[in-house]
């Protein structure tokens, strides 16, 4: 990886390559297991655990879901799975010689790594990219190995800036100077990757997406509130969600949520707060229990005195994806929500954050968001 | 045939100028010289007196009948009178054939007698010959079975034969002698000791009688003649050999007719007789050219084109130079049908008193019930006393001393009796192993299954109905179906839609069998449907014999075993569809399997060539079915593994069934040993 490297980060380095070290084993390991059945003449196989609803638990005591222990065999002799398992080996076989190589890729990058006509065919051995993300999904689990440790990041997606200091792979970035852009987050955010430096922002405004975002960092909300403002472009990829996550367990700075008011705005909070069933498996790193849900909520529209015009009907597979919402096991005991889905259906429209700006350009930043964490009106 | 037509349709002459010269009005009737006369006389007043119409009045020959109404028997134009001609001599050849216990062995040639015509002719003079390998016929024989229309062995009894009325043959003599004023011609030659017999006759159709032109005593049987009438003759060895016509019968006659091919044709017509007949071997000599229409090939005709070496296979048709053969299938004769008495409720009032009258004329002072038990089947002593007493009369009764009221009693008492069902050992069915062998020589296909229905019973007379499919190979595979119907083994080629097995074809739901289907219509695909009807009567719908009637216990039975057949069909299909599932399946995991051996070698050294050749050897024991049929190298026929009865598939695939001499022992049916391998279940 990068070579200056400040002394602090050196002994990380060691944990890596022991990290490595790990990881090759255990992919030699599984192609052991099935060249040796191969050899045997008998049917060689994968387990991977399945990543599905059905093997996704909900951990009530710790708030989070967590996958069961539910594993789907993966079998070359069958015609829905042989091209599945394939690519798994073409997969394992470039992850490890990524790791040889001490490189990382990117899921595109992966994607054309093991991408080459099937000898003697005309047929690519991935149709498109995510058949080979869900290939490597697949590969993480089965391995039980981190994306980062199989040497794969995803594309950056997220913003961050604030009061804090971070380093990341040696380079110091001050989050107080960056501008109107802010500092991207990237995919891995490992403690060996970023540290935090300093560290003054007593809370972190967590925003849907970048045009909500410019809109406070405009505003420098984060300087005048002393806190660190992030957006995660809709559904927070995983470095974005790691990164909140170590920003609160290790500097216990609190979350605030300020999502559009519809089923997919709830299903994002429902991700941060708890995890998502794909990616059940790394929720113990991913999930934080503690995030609060600011707004925007069903009954601002009356609230706030907003305009018909802000009001986006609910289609068919909104009212569906919501009353879905209602009946997960961590909403469905909690009254608040179950009241905030209802009024959502009641009123029958979505709402956006933007719709705040009805009000007034600067409504959300000024009022709005200040007004909700003074009165601690959220909903956890 | 009422004598009394009163329109006879057209004069046997149809002298066109005549015709055409007639004023407006006689045109418009057109239609019979006598009706017309008639109405004018109507009209003007003078009515005939009775004597006039008494000296007019007289017998009608049926000779005389048929001149005129040949139309009825199957001439009404050439290329159809050319094909009826073959068809009945083809059919008394069998018959005499099988009667005689011996392996029909039949030549059938055509010769052009006026190649200087031009193609575009309407018609042209062939000679049609047909030579036989049957017991002869007796010198004083001759002039009754040639010369005379209604004579026969077979009209007057209840025994299952292909002619049934004894008009075929003299009538195409009549037809020849009226088109061309030429004689018949017969070879015949009833023993080996004896020289044979050359008759010449011409039919006298006022008297009904034939008159001998010529009658003298020749040594030449078979007629070495047609041996060396074409290059394609003189090539083959076997062709009329003295040792296959030790005895037998020529027919030659000289008419007015047209060869074309195609359906309907005289090829048609040899090729479905030829499936319908696999104990019979059939030589073909067709005229060397063809009247110019556009030319519709025939199964036939393909195969031989395809094949190559004429060695090619003993039980497919092969031709050489123009000479087709029709091979014999299976060696032995079919069984000899049982003659049978009527049964009592598939009789008519008019015959029951005929039958009284005849049986009281002949056997003097016989009761009627001796009549009873004599004349009918399944009458007992029991039922034939009960009847008797139902018709009034006592056991004592004489047949002679029997009134037409007491006969009607008699006839009202059959309708209600409980009797058994006539007996069924007078029907001799083709047999599901010799419908396959037929089929296989007659239709390249690659799937055939049969079925042969138990005896069943339609108005007193019992019947049986067999049928066979043919599938895929290289049969048309848009196309309607193709059905060919056979009645007592005699194929039947027009009205198709007319007759009651199409109905039954129409009527099959043959979408259960993985086959499409038009509503109201045959199936569609590459499919052949046979059927076959064997009865001691065949209820035709014409005396030209070219459809069954619609019986309802008949058509019921054809559709029966029809469904059978399709249920054979659909099955296979089934499978075959399997196999190709399979087969793709196999693709899919050998296509990965070299990645995988490819990764597993980067992975872990694993030797990629021994991972590949251990997982190829996996994917193709879990594939297995697909290797099914390709597996038999060089067996062209091969047992369908599903124990299915009376079905047989045939592999095509050119690559893989070289025609080998060594390699196909199991193509001969005729072989009890091989039949193993060839059929199952046969025996049933």
């Amino acid at each position: 990886m990068a070579t200056k490297k400040t002394t602090a980060i050196g002994g990380k380095q060691a944990s890596k390559a022991e990290r490595d070290r790990k990881t090759l084993a255990k992919i030699v390991d599984m192609a052991g297991g099935v060249a040796s059945t191969a050899l045997q003449g008998a049917e060689p196989t994968l387990q991977v655990p399945s990543r599905t609803r059905t093997n996704t638990l909900w951990n009530k005591k710790r708030g989070i879901l967590q996958m069961g222990d539910a594993c789907q065999e993966r079998q070359l002799f069958n015609l829905g799975q042989a091209k599945g398992f394939m690519q798994s080996l073409l997969h394992s076989e470039s992850i490890k010689s990524l790791i040889e190589a001490q490189k990382t890729l990117s899921l595109r990058g992966m994607f054309y790594k093991g991408l080459h006509t099937v000898a003697g065919t005309k047929e690519k051995t991935f149709t498109d990219q995510s058949e080979s993300d869900g290939i490597l999904e697949d590969l993480e689990v089965s391995l039980s190995a981190l994306r980062e440790e199989l040497h794969i990041f995803a594309k950056k997606a997220g913003t961050i800036v604030g009061n804090i200091t971070l380093i990341d792979s040696g380079d110091e970035i001050d989050c107080r100077h960056m501008g109107s852009g802010g500092y991207a987050i990237p995919s891995i955010v490992e403690p060996d990757v970023i540290q935090f430096k300093k560290c003054e922002a007593k809370f972190i405004l967590h925003v849907e997406k970048n045009t909500v975002w410019s809109r406070f960092n405009e505003d420098r909300f984060w300087e005048k509130h002393n806190c660190i403002l992030t957006e995660g472009g809709g559904q927070p990829p995983r470095g974005v969600r790691r990164m909140l996550r170590r920003l609160h367990e290790e500097l216990k700075l609190p979350v605030y949520c300020l999502l559009d008011c519809d089923p997919w705005g709830h299903y994002i909070y429902s991700v941060l707060k708890q995890g998502s069933i794909s990616l059940a498996f790394e929720s113990e790193r991913l999930a934080i229990p503690d995030a609060k849900f600011l707004g925007i909520r069903a009954r601002d529209y009356v609230d706030c005195e907003l305009s018909d015009d802000v009001q986006i009907a609910l289609t068919d597979t909104d009212i569906k994806r919501a009353k879905e919402i209602m009946g997960y096991p961590w909403f469905a005991d909690h009254k608040g929500w179950q009241r905030e889905i209802a009024g959502l259906l009641k009123n029958g429209f979505k709402m956006e954050v933007e719709s705040l700006i009805t009000k007034d350009i600067s409504y959300v930043t000024e009022q709005y968001v200040p007004e909700r964490l003074k009165k601690k009106d959220w909903l956890e | 045939m009422t004598p009394h037509d009163p329109k006879p349709s057209k004069p046997p002459k149809p002298s066109k100028p005549a015709a055409t010269s007639k004023p407006d009005p006689s045109g418009v009737a057109g239609t019979s010289a006598a009706a017309k006369g008639g109405g004018r006389k109507g009209s003007a007043g003078t009515r005939a007196t009775a004597e006039e119409m008494a000296s007019r009045q007289r017998d009608i020959s049926v000779s005389e009948f048929f001149a005129k109404n040949r139309h009825l028997l199957g001439f009404d134009n050439p290329r159809k009178a050319l094909l009826t001609s073959v068809k009945e001599a083809v059919d008394n050849a069998l018959d005499a054939c099988e009667e005689g216990g011996i392996l029909p062995d039949i030549t059938v040639v055509i010769e052009d007698l006026q190649p200087d015509r031009p193609a575009s002719a309407k018609s042209s003079r062939y000679r049609v010959t047909v030579v036989d390998n049957g017991p002869g016929i007796v010198r004083k024989q001759v002039e009754n079975i040639f010369g005379r229309l209604l004579y026969g062995s077979k009209f007057h009894r209840l025994k299952m034969s292909r002619g049934q009325q004894g008009i075929g043959i003299s009538a195409a003599g009549m037809y020849g002698l009226i088109t061309t004023g030429r004689p018949m011609v017969i070879h015949t030659r009833p023993s080996t000791r004896a020289a044979a017999h050359h008759i010449e006759l011409a039919m006298n159709t006022k008297t009904n009688r034939a008159e001998v032109t010529v009658d003298i005593e020749t040594p030449d049987f078979p007629p070495q003649r047609l041996r060396d009438l074409t290059p394609g003759t003189r090539a083959i060895e076997e062709m009329l050999s003295e040792d296959c016509y030790r005895t037998g019968t020529s027919v030659s006659i000289e008419m007015e007719g047209r060869y074309q091919r195609g359906r309907g044709s005289v090829d048609e017509f040899l090729e479905l007789t030829a499936i319908a007949n696999p104990h019979a071997r059939i030589t073909w000599v067709a005229p060397t050219r063809e009247a110019s229409v556009e030319d519709e090939l025939l199964p036939v005709k393909a195969q031989s084109a395809s094949s190559a070496s004429p060695a090619a296979s003993p039980v497919e048709t092969t031709e050489v130079s123009g000479v087709v053969i029709f091979p014999r299938g299976v060696e032995e004769l079919p069984a000899e049908p049982m003659e049978i008495q009527p049964h009592p409720k598939g009789i008519e009032l008019g015959t029951l008193l005929q039958m009284v009258k005849d049986y009281a004329a002949t056997e003097k002072g016989g009761t009627l019930f001796q009549f009873l038990q004599d004349r009918f089947c399944r009458v007992s002593a029991t039922t034939a006393a009960s009847m008797c007493k139902a018709a009034g009369v006592t056991s004592r009764t004489r047949a002679r001393d029997v009134e037409a009221p007491e006969v009607e009693r008699l006839f009202t008492s059959f309708e209600n009796i409980r009797l058994g069902p006539p007996p069924t050992d007078c029907l001799a069915p083709i047999g599901v192993r010799q419908l396959l062998a037929g089929m296989l020589k007659g239709v390249r296909a690659e799937f055939y299954a049969a079925s042969s229905r138990d005896p069943s019973i339609y108005r007193g007379r019992p019947f049986q109905i067999e049928a066979a499919i043919a599938f895929g190979g290289d049969l048309p595979a848009d196309d309607s179906a193709r059905v060919i119907r056979f009645a007592n083994r005699v194929p039947l080629l027009f009205q198709q839609s007319a007759c009651s097995s199409y109905k039954a074809v129409a009527e099959t739901s043959w979408k259960n069998y993985g086959l499409q289907q038009p509503r109201g219509g045959g199936p569609v695909g590459p499919l052949v449907v046979m059927i076959h009807m064997a009865s001691v009567w065949v209820p035709f719908t014409s005396e030209s014999k070219e459809a069954i009637a619609d019986y309802d216990e008949i058509r019921k039975e054809m559709r029966l075993a029809l469904m059978e057949c399709g249920r054979k069909l659909g099955s296979y299909l089934k499978r075959r569809q399997r196999m190709r599932r399979e087969g793709e399946r196999r693709d899919v995991f050998e296509r990965y399997i070299g990645e995988i051996s490819r990764s597993l070698h980067g992975l872990v050294g694993a030797d990629p060539k021994k991972v590949y050749e251990s997982l190829l050897r996996q994917a193709r024991s879990r594939t297995a079915v697909a290797d099914d049929v390709l597996d038999e190298d060089g067996k062209v026929v091969r047992q369908e593994p599903d124990d299915i009865e009376g079905v047989m598939v045939v592999d095509r695939t050119p690559d893989i069934a070289p025609r080998a001499a060594g390699g196909r022992p199991d193509t001969r049916p005729a072989k009890p040993s091989d039949d193993g391998d060839l059929f199952d279940g046969v025996g049933k």
